[in-house]
C-alpha cells in the first residue's frame, strides 16, 4: 500500500504540472455547459408556414387565423397556387406547405368532404414530422369546433387533456442537459486516461515501472484514482452549472446522482486505460477511443430513443455501460426516480464498472 | 564460484526472427560483465528477458536466484535498470524521481530522505534538487538515472548502452560511479559498443548474430585474437557478421 | 521528383504498417453510415399505456380493444384509480396514460398523462394516441346525414420515408473527412516533431514544401477512397439519390478534403506535442463539426451568436452543399454560393499554414 501512495504522488503531480490538462478540465464543461444545451436542441420551433388559400372564405380565414393563434408557426406570406408553395419549400423559406382546396366552405355547409393538403420539407424529419402531426391537430380541433358551432353535442371538442408530466413545459434543454453532463465524462473521463499509459510507452518511462517490482494492480489503481476525482469534479461542475445557468435541479436525490457518476466514471477510466494498454502509439489510442466515444455518443440513448431502434442495434445498446447512466441521469433528474426504480440501471453498471476496472489491470503487461 | 546470472540455451524469436540464438553463460557476483556487440546483435532482447521485460522463446536461466521463466516478479525486487532510451520523468522533479522510486522499491520514507540527501551530495547535485529533470543535461540525467537504479542497493544493476550520446569526460565519470557501484558489491551487467569501455570490464561477452561468440577477460581475448585493442577483437569477430546494423 | 515519390512511399508505410489505425480509417465511414442509416430514428415503434378507468363501460371497452388491437401500443396494465400510474412512469414502464372520465358515456372526456421528459417524443406519442380516439370517437358517434368529412393528406417532401439517414450522410463526410484529412495530418506532423525526425527530413535536399505535400498525399488519398465508400454505401444501402450528380459532388468534395488537409497542417505549425494536437483537433474541429455545423442539430434553432460562429466551419458549408445535392438535387452550379465560399477558405488556410510553416520550421 506505501507503493499506492508514491505512484498517486506521482501521477497527480503529473497532472498538476501539465500545461494543458488542468485547464481543459476545468474549461471544458464550462464551455460545453454554456454552449452546449443551446446547439444540442432539437426543440422544434420557428416551423415556417406558407399557406396557400384557394378557398378564400370567411372559414379559411378562420382555419388561417387558428393555426397562425397556436404560436407554433411561424406564418410566411400568403402566396397563391400550390406551385408557389412548394418554391417556397425548395428555397427554404417554408418548412410546411398547407393548401386549403377551393370551396371548403361551400362543401363543409353543403355536407360534402374536404381534403385538406399539407406538404413538409422531410429532410429535417423531426421539424417536418412534429411540425405537419401540430399543424393536422389543430385543424382536427378546428373540425371539431365547426361541429360544436353546429350545436353537435357529441363532438368530443375539448374533451381530450393532455397532462405533460415530469417536464411540463416541454424544455427540450432539460432533457439535453444531463445527457451534456455525460458526453462530458465520456470524452474527458476516455480520452485522458487512453492517452497516459500509452504516452509513457512513447517516451519510454514505462520501461522503468515495467523493471521494478511494481505490481500490476498498483500501478493500475495509481492511474485510476486520479481519473475517478478528476471524473466526479467534472461531474459536479457540471451539476451545478446546470443549476447556475439553467436552473435545473435533479428532481430525485443527489446522492443517487453520484452513485451513478461514480459508478460510470470508473468504467470510463477503464475503457480508456484498456485502449492504452492495447495500443502502441498516442494515434492509435486516439483513434480506437474514438470509434468507441462515437457509438457511445451515437448507440445509447442520448440523441434518439434506444426503443426506436431495430431489434440488432437495441442489442448492442445494451452492451454498452453508458446507456444505463443515461436513463438513470435522466429519470434522477427530470422523474424523481429513486434507486429502488433503478436497481436494474445499477446493476449493470456496478458489473461494468468492475470488469472494466479488472480489465484495465489485466490488459496491462509488464512483460512483453 | 557464487554465479548470479546463469543463462542456458536462451532463446528469443519475434516471428521468422530469432533475435537471440541459444545463448549460454554465467556472471559471477561482483563482476562487471560487459555485454557486447554491434547494434541489432541482439544484446537489449537478450537484457530485457533476463530483467523480466520480456519472455523468453525458450531457454533457462536464474537471476538472483530466481527463474526467469517463472518468477520474474521476484527477481524485479533484486535488480536495477537502466534503459538505453533515457526514462526518469521529465516533468518530475529531481527529487521526486528519487522518492518515487525509492517508494517503489520499498523503501521506506525516512530511509528515501537520508539516502536522497547523501546521493546529491555524491553527484555534486544539492543545488538541483528542485530542478525538473527535463532541465538536466544529458550526461547529469545519465548520472541520475544510474544513482536511481541503484538506490535501492540491488545485487544487480543492468545497463543498456549507459553512456551513449555523452562527451568521453562524462563517460569517464560514469565508469568511476560503476566502479563505485561494484565495491559496494553490486554486480553490474552492461551493454555498450565502445570498445574502449569494454577494457573496463571484468569479463565480456561479443554477441553476433544472436549468439555469444567469444566470452573471457579483455586481456585472454585479446592475446587470443593476436589483437591490441578490444576494438581489433570486435571488428574481427564482426567480420562474419550476416546481420547488418 | 523521385526524392519525393520516395517519401511519399515513406508516409504510407508509416500509415500501412499500423494495422489497427488503418483498419479503424476504413472502417469507421461504414460503421457510421450503418448506425446513422439504421440504429437511429425518433421514431416511435412502440408506446407503453396504461388504463385507468373507474368505471368499466362499453365504449372505454371498445376503445382499449383499439389499443390493444393497435401494434404500436403496449397495454402494461389497467387500473381503477390513477395512483399506480405515477410510479410505472416514473420506472419508465409506461410512456402514458389514459384516464376515461368518470361519466364517459355521457360526457366523454379522456385525459393523457404522459411522460414528458423527452418532449418530441411525447408530443408524438400524444399526437398518434389522440388521433387513435379521435377516430374511435367519429366512428362511434351516429352519422348525421350532412356531416362533412375533412380529411388531411400529408405529403413528405424530399424524403418521404422520414428516413434519417438522408440528412446524416452528408454530415457523416463532413466528419471523416476533417477526422483523417486535418487530424491525422496535424498528428503524424507534430509527431516527426516531436520525435526530431522533422529536423532530419528538413536537413535532407528535398523542399519543405514537397516535404508538407507528401505527407498529404497518402491521407488524401485516403479520404478519397472513403468517399468512395460512403456514396456507394449510401446509394446501395441507403437510397439515397445522389440526383445532383456524382461529379459535382466528388469536386466539391474534393475543395473540403484539401481544405481540412491545410487545416491540419496549419495545426500543426503552432502545436508542438502530440497531445495538445490531439486535444485541440478534437476541441476545435471535431466538436464543432459534430454540434454546430447542422450535422445532427439544425442550425437555425440555434441562438443567433452560434449561428454566427457556425459560419465560420467549413464543415457547414461543406454539409450546406452536399445536403442539397445529394438529396434535393440540385447541381454544383446551383450551391455556387456555398462551393466559392470552400474555395474561399481553403485558399486562405492554405497561404496561411504555408507561411507559418516557412516561419517556423523551413
Amino acid at each position: 500500500m506505501a507503493r499506492m501512495g508514491f505512484l498517486l504522488e506521482k501521477e497527480f503531480k503529473q497532472f498538476i504540472r501539465n500545461a494543458l490538462l488542468p485547464k481543459l478540465v476545468i474549461m471544458f464543461p464550462i464551455l460545453v455547459m454554456l454552449i452546449m444545451p443551446w446547439v444540442a436542441t432539437m426543440e422544434v420551433k420557428n416551423v415556417a408556414v406558407t399557406v396557400v388559400d384557394n378557398d378564400r372564405t370567411q372559414l379559411s380565414h378562420r382555419l388561417v387565423d387558428k393555426i397562425a393563434a397556436s404560436g407554433y408557426f411561424d406564418m410566411q406570406p400568403l402566396v397563391a397556387g400550390y406551385r408557389a408553395g412548394e418554391q417556397d419549400i425548395s428555397t427554404g423559406r417554408a418548412d410546411i406547405v398547407i393548401e386549403i382546396p377551393q370551396g371548403m366552405e361551400r362543401n363543409i355547409e353543403s355536407g360534402q368532404n374536404v381534403a385538406l393538403q399539407i406538404s413538409a420539407n422531410a429532410v429535417d424529419g423531426m421539424k417536418g414530422g412534429i411540425g405537419s402531426n401540430y399543424l393536422v391537430s389543430i385543424i382536427n380541433d378546428f373540425v371539431a369546433e365547426l361541429g360544436a358551432d353546429r350545436g353537435d353535442e357529441t363532438a368530443p371538442a375539448g374533451a381530450l387533456s393532455v397532462l405533460y408530466l415530469y417536464n411540463p413545459t416541454l424544455n427540450y434543454r432539460f432533457f439535453m442537459i444531463p445527457a451534456l453532463m455525460i458526453i462530458l465524462v465520456i470524452t474527458i473521463g476516455g480520452f485522458l486516461p487512453a492517452l497516459n499509459i500509452v504516452s509513457e510507452k512513447e517516451i519510454g518511462t514505462i520501461e522503468q515501472i515495467n523493471v521494478s517490482p511494481v505490481r500490476k494492480w498498483e500501478f493500475i489503481l495509481a492511474k485510476l484514482i486520479p481519473y475517478w476525482i478528476m471524473g466526479v469534479v467534472i461531474f459536479s461542475l457540471a451539476l451545478l452549472l446546470a443549476y447556475w445557468i439553467y436552473g435545473l435541479a435533479p428532481a430525485g436525490s443527489l446522492l443517487t446522482i453520484y452513485a451513478a457518476a461514480v459508478l460510470f466514471t470508473i468504467v470510463m477510466s477503464g475503457v480508456g486505460l484498456i485502449v492504452s494498454n492495447y495500443s502502441s502509439t498516442m494515434q492509435q489510442s486516439m483513434f480506437i477511443m474514438f470509434f468507441f466515444a462515437v457509438l457511445f455518443i451515437l448507440m445509447c440513448g442520448l440523441f434518439t430513443p434506444v426503443a426506436s431502434m431495430p431489434a440488432w442495434a437495441q442489442v448492442i445498446a445494451s452492451l454498452l455501460p453508458p446507456r444505463y447512466f443515461i436513463e438513470i441521469l435522466r429519470s434522477v433528474y427530470l422523474k424523481g426516480s429513486g434507486i429502488a426504480e433503478l436497481y436494474e440501471q445499477f446493476l449493470f453498471l456496478a458489473g461494468f464498472a468492475v470488469l472494466f476496472s479488472v480489465g484495465a489491470v489485466l490488459s496491462y503487461q509488464k512483460r512483453g | 564460484m557464487d554465479s548470479v546470472i546463469k543463462v542456458e540455451e536462451l532463446t528469443k524469436r519475434f516471428g521468422n526472427f530469432t533475435a537471440v540464438d541459444h545463448i549460454s553463460f554465467s556472471v559471477q557476483r561482483g563482476e562487471i560483465f560487459g555485454f557486447l556487440g554491434a547494434n541489432g546483435a541482439g544484446k537489449t532482447t537478450a537484457m530485457r528477458m533476463l530483467c523480466g521485460l520480456s519472455r523468453p522463446t525458450s531457454g533457462r536461466g536464474m537471476v538472483a536466484g530466481y527463474d526467469i521463466e517463472t518468477q520474474y516478479e521476484d527477481i524485479k525486487n533484486n535488480i536495477g535498470y537502466m534503459s538505453q532510451r533515457f526514462s526518469l520523468y521529465e516533468d518530475l522533479k529531481v527529487w521526486e524521481n528519487i522518492r518515487l522510486f525509492g517508494g517503489i522499491y520499498g523503501v521506506d520514507e525516512k530511509e528515501i530522505k537520508h539516502r536522497t540527501d547523501e546521493l546529491l551530495a555524491e553527484l555534486h547535485f544539492e543545488k538541483e534538487r528542485n530542478a525538473y529533470v527535463k532541465s538536466l543535461p544529458l550526461g547529469w540525467k545519465q548520472k541520475l538515472a544510474f544513482s536511481v537504479a541503484i538506490f535501492h542497493r540491488p545485487s544487480i544493476v543492468f545497463l543498456d548502452e549507459p553512456t551513449g550520446g555523452v562527451d568521453p569526460a562524462t563517460r569517464r565519470q560514469f565508469w568511476e560511479m560503476i566502479y563505485a557501484a561494484a565495491e559496494q558489491g553490486i554486480t553490474i551487467f552492461v551493454t555498450t559498443h565502445y570498445m574502449d569501455e569494454a577494457e573496463y570490464c571484468n569479463r565480456v561477452s561479443i554477441m553476433v548474430d544472436g549468439r555469444i561468440d567469444a566470452l573471457d577477460t579483455p586481456r585472454r581475448l585479446k592475446s587470443e585474437f593476436g589483437a591490441t585493442t578490444m576494438d581489433e577483437v570486435f571488428r574481427a569477430l564482426a567480420r562474419h557478421a550476416g546481420r547488418k546494423e | 521528383m523521385d526524392v519525393f515519390a520516395a517519401f511519399v512511399r515513406k508516409e504510407f508505410l508509416h500509415i500501412f504498417r499500423d494495422k489497427r489505425t488503418m483498419l479503424i480509417l476504413l472502417v469507421m465511414p461504414v460503421v457510421m453510415i450503418v448506425i446513422f442509416g439504421f440504429a437511429l430514428s425518433n421514431e416511435i415503434n412502440n408506446i407503453n399505456l396504461a388504463v385507468v378507468s373507474s368505471q368499466r363501460n362499453e365504449t372505454v371497452r371498445q376503445l382499449v380493444e383499439r389499443f390493444d388491437a393497435n401494434h404500436y401500443f403496449t397495454i402494461v396494465g389497467e387500473y381503477a384509480t390513477a395512483e399506480p400510474v405515477e410510479h410505472l412512469l416514473r420506472a419508465g414502464k409506461a410512456d402514458m396514460a389514459i384516464v376515461f372520465g368518470t361519466d364517459f358515456d355521457r360526457q366523454p372526456s379522456v385525459q393523457l398523462i404522459v411522460d414528458a421528459s423527452n418532449p418530441n417524443i411525447a408530443s408524438n406519442e400524444v399526437f398518434y394516441t389522440s388521433s387513435v380516439i379521435r377516430k374511435a370517437m367519429a366512428e362511434t358517434r351516429p352519422a348525421t346525414q350532412e356531416e362533412a368529412v375533412v380529411t388531411t393528406h400529408l405529403r413528405m417532401l424530399y424524403n418521404p420515408q422520414m428516413r434519417s439517414s438522408y440528412n446524416f450522410v452528408p454530415g457523416i463526410m463532413g466528419l471523416i473527412f476533417i477526422l483523417i484529412s486535418a487530424l491525422m495530418t496535424s498528428i503524424s506532423i507534430v509527431r516527426e516533431k516531436e520525435q526530431g525526425t522533422m529536423e532530419v527530413l528538413l536537413a535532407s535536399p528535398v523542399r519543405p514544401i514537397y516535404i508538407i505535400l507528401s505527407k498529404m498525399v497518402p491521407y488524401l488519398v485516403i479520404s478519397c477512397f472513403n468517399l468512395l465508400t460512403i456514396l456507394l454505401l449510401a446509394y446501395l444501402l441507403l437510397d439515397v439519390p445522389v440526383t445532383g450528380g456524382i461529379a459535382g459532388l466528388c469536386i466539391l468534395s474534393l475543395v473540403y478534403i484539401i481544405l481540412s488537409l491545410a487545416l491540419g497542417l496549419f495545426i500543426s505549425t503552432v502545436v508542438n506535442t502530440q497531445a495538445v494536437a490531439m486535444l485541440g483537433s478534437v476541441m476545435t474541429l471535431m466538436l464543432p463539426v459534430m454540434l454546430l455545423s447542422g450535422m445532427i442539430f439544425p442550425i437555425e434553432s440555434m441562438p443567433k451568436v452560434l449561428q454566427y460562429i457556425s459560419d465560420v466551419i467549413p464543415a457547414k458549408w461543406y454539409i450546406m452543399a452536399a445536403r442539397k445535392m445529394m438529396i434535393e438535387g440540385q447541381t454544383l452550379a446551383q450551391v455556387y454560393v456555398e462551393a466559392s465560399i470552400l474555395t474561399g477558405m481553403t485558399v486562405v488556410l492554405m497561404a496561411l499554414s504555408l507561411k507559418n510553416f516557412k516561419n517556423r520550421l523551413g
